[in-house]
């Protein structure tokens, strides 16, 4: 014991640290502030830290090789001891990470604590979350599988779409004319050596303007943060009612960071590695490629805007929303911090949570594509082919074969980007199903070319029987009126 | 040492020190940002484009609509399997062919045909399309992309090289009638 005191005596007489790492350490900050509120941030640290730690394990036997990244893949996952976990803890840390930073920033915002005079500590805060998504995407990359290669094209058609430089965005991005071995060492390097780079930058000068400016105490309603007198204020609390940060306020921070990473282990331990999914060649084209969590709810916007939207939304709307975080101290930088006096933040905070999770549910279920083998793996569920005749059973025949139920459920089987047909009978008459069979409309292909007279009847005959049990089918009663009117007068011709 | 105007010596020498570290940064520079922009530079010069085969006519009867694979033109030694690309063939009438990319017009992702219904249609956002590469519905502003074709000596070769994207000089060269959504 002695003897690591005497050696630490000696390291700080030649580093001449030791004071003022005391004094950083032992700062005051409001008591109030030691609080389970305030430790989303240190938590995000520690996560990041165990990235560094899992990718550079990684590191050691993934080859950055566009022939070579998935074999290396397989190899992690079942030839070296434990490198499937390691891969877990990566994969799993990555989601945390994302999580956290969100939940932090979230918590950020409602607390007020990008006010003045903390306006820029929040903006390298945005920076943060936006290299903390840009490691999580071209981390998904490095995972060199079907979805990394498809979400690649996403990624280069979306490039392709800016005015002007759009093709050479392309080529830069996939270094080269296609997906191929220079994409993979790009994102490579982006995401080994440059956002990494640039996460410790921010991460640094983020930390040190919390220590140098002081965490944001505990918002209490009515006090209102001015810049003539905030400062003064904050050190008078800090003051009169302030305790050290180490430790009295510390150990919060250490229980959740624990907390985290063992639930990062478990998750690791009990779920597994993410993939690889297939191979990434680009001739095997039975897939469906998804991208990773914290992605999905922007493949479900990107299927539902309008075609006459989606470039504008597309390049405008991260513009758009990158400047409203970072203004966002500017605009609103004095004032009430409280969340209790700010209804229009936790609106806004509610908002955006419910269409985040709606849009993250719709893609999960991805109702806006067709199911590829419906057609030939969801059959027709009995009922609706009890007691029908030849013609309509033949007709549910060319509802199968001509793929229809690709896009059309029946009995909650099938696609769900067009709508169910169990009753459909109810909503067309005969004239209208023929019409929207020959012509489609309403986002539906037109099938007049590909289907014979003969196979249009039976598959309208058959869509004629879909109506629930007490429930008439939909029918035209001008026609009914003709043909009465027809049968009443026999010698007049209603042709 | 004060020199006219209150510089000092050292004052100058510090300046002129900077000046010298920005002129060798200049110069550095220039084969720097050459080098990152490599993939645009040459994409533009000679272009990534040529011919290349797609195999013999027999191979893709008439009135059908077969995927067919091809290695890009050009190819590193590191790319592997992703160096291999797919499209499809259609034999219009046994004279005129149409050749789609794999890629959809709308993001990229790989659209599979479907010849009972005759329709194109991609697993991502729901973009479908009929045989003839008009877009049919969903997301997608125009149809699939086509590429240039040509048949010698009883075979068939396309102009490939270059992943076609929504924005590709490539994309917007090729005549593909865009129908309204009916």
């Amino acid at each position: 014991m002695r003897l690591i005191e005497s050696f630490g005596e000696w390291l700080d007489a030649r580093l001449q640290v030791g004071t003022s790492i005391r004094e950083t350490m032992e700062h005051r900050i409001p008591r109030e502030t030691s609080s389970w509120f305030y430790v989303f941030g240190s938590a995000a640290f520690v996560v990041f830290i165990l990235q560094i730690v899992t990718g550079i394990m990684l590191a050691l036997i993934y080859v950055p090789s566009a022939g070579e990244a998935w074999s290396s893949l397989q190899t992690l996952n079942h030839n070296v001891a434990l490198g499937w976990y390691i891969r877990a803890l990566h994969g799993w840390g990555s989601n945390f990470m994302v999580a956290i930073v969100l939940i932090h920033m979230v918590q950020v915002f409602l607390f007020g604590a990008y006010k003045y005079p903390r306006e820029l500590t929040w903006v390298i805060g945005v920076f943060l979350l936006l290299v903390t998504l840009g490691m999580a995407f071209t981390g998904q990359v490095l995972r060199f599988d079907q979805d990394a290669y498809w979400g690649l094209g996403i990624g280069a058609s979306i490039a392709s779409r800016v005015p002007g430089i759009g093709p050479w965005a392309v080529n830069l991005m996939l270094g080269g004319p296609i997906i191929a071995g220079a994409t993979l060492s790009r994102f490579f390097a982006l995401h080994v050596f440059v956002i990494p780079g640039l996460l410790i930058a921010f991460v640094s000068v983020h930390l040190l303007m919390v220590l140098k400016l002081g965490i944001n105490e505990w918002p209490v309603p009515g006090r209102i943060v001015r810049k003539a007198t905030y400062i003064k204020e904050y050190h008078a609390l800090t003051k009169t009612d302030g305790i050290p940060f180490v430790p009295d306020a510390i150990w919060k921070d250490m229980f959740f960071a624990a907390f985290i990473l063992l639930s990062i282990g478990l998750c690791a331990a009990y779920f597994g590695p993410f993939g690889p999914s297939g191979p990434p060649d680009p001739t095997i084209i039975q897939t469906s490629p998804r991208p990773d969590l914290f992605f999905l709810w922007l493949y479900a916007v990107l299927s539902f805007l309008p075609p006459s939207m989606e470039t504008p939304a597309l390049l405008i709307g991260p513009v758009v929303g990158i400047l409203a975080l970072v203004l966002l101290p500017f605009l609103f930088g004095e004032g009430e911090k409280s969340w209790r006096r700010r209804p229009v933040a936790v609106l806004t905070i509610l908002l955006v949570l419910v269409a985040l999770a709606t849009f993250t549910h719709l893609a999960q279920h991805t109702p806006w594509s067709p199911i590829m083998d419906a057609w030939s793996g969801d059959p027709i569920p009995p009922e609706f082919l009890h007691s029908r005749s030849a013609l309509e059973r033949q007709g549910a025949l060319v509802f199968q074969v001509k793929q229809c139920h690709n896009c059309h459920s029946l009995g909650d089987q099938g696609g769900k980007r067009g709508p169910a047909l169990d009753a459909v009978a109810v909503r067309l008459t005969q004239d209208q199903l023929i019409r929207q069979v020959i012509q489609g409309g309403g986002n539906m292909p037109a099938y007049g070319k590909n289907l014979s007279p003969a196979e249009t009847t039976a598959l309208v005959a058959f869509l004629e029987t879909l109506h629930p049990a007490g429930q008439q089918p939909a029918r035209n009663a001008s026609r009914a009126l003709a043909i009465e009117s027809g049968t009443s007068v026999p010698s007049s011709s209603h042709q | 040492m004060t020199l006219p105007g209150g510089f000092t010596r050292r004052d100058v020498l510090m300046k002129i020190g900077i000046l010298l570290n920005g002129i060798v940064a200049a110069i550095l520079a220039v084969p720097i940002v050459r080098y990152l922009l490599s993939p645009v530079a040459r994409g533009r010069k000679g272009g990534y484009e040529s011919w290349v085969p797609l195999g013999n006519l027999e191979q893709f009867p008439s009135g059908q609509t077969r995927l067919a694979t091809y290695r890009n033109p050009i190819v590193n030694p590191t790319d592997g399997d992703t160096a291999e690309i797919a499209c499809w063939v259609r034999n219009v009438d046994g004279q005129n062919f149409q050749v789609f990319a794999i890629n959809c017009a709308h993001l990229g992702c790989p659209v599979r045909w479907f010849p009972q219904s005759s329709l194109f249609m991609c697993p991502c956002h729901g973009g479908a399309y009929y045989q003839d590469g008009s877009r049919a519905s969903g997301p997608p502003e125009r149809g699939l992309f086509e590429y240039h074709y040509r048949i010698e000596s009883g075979r068939l070769f396309i102009n490939a090289g270059e992943m076609p994207t929504p924005g590709s000089p490539t994309a917007s060269n090729i005549v593909t009638e865009i129908r309204p959504c009916v």
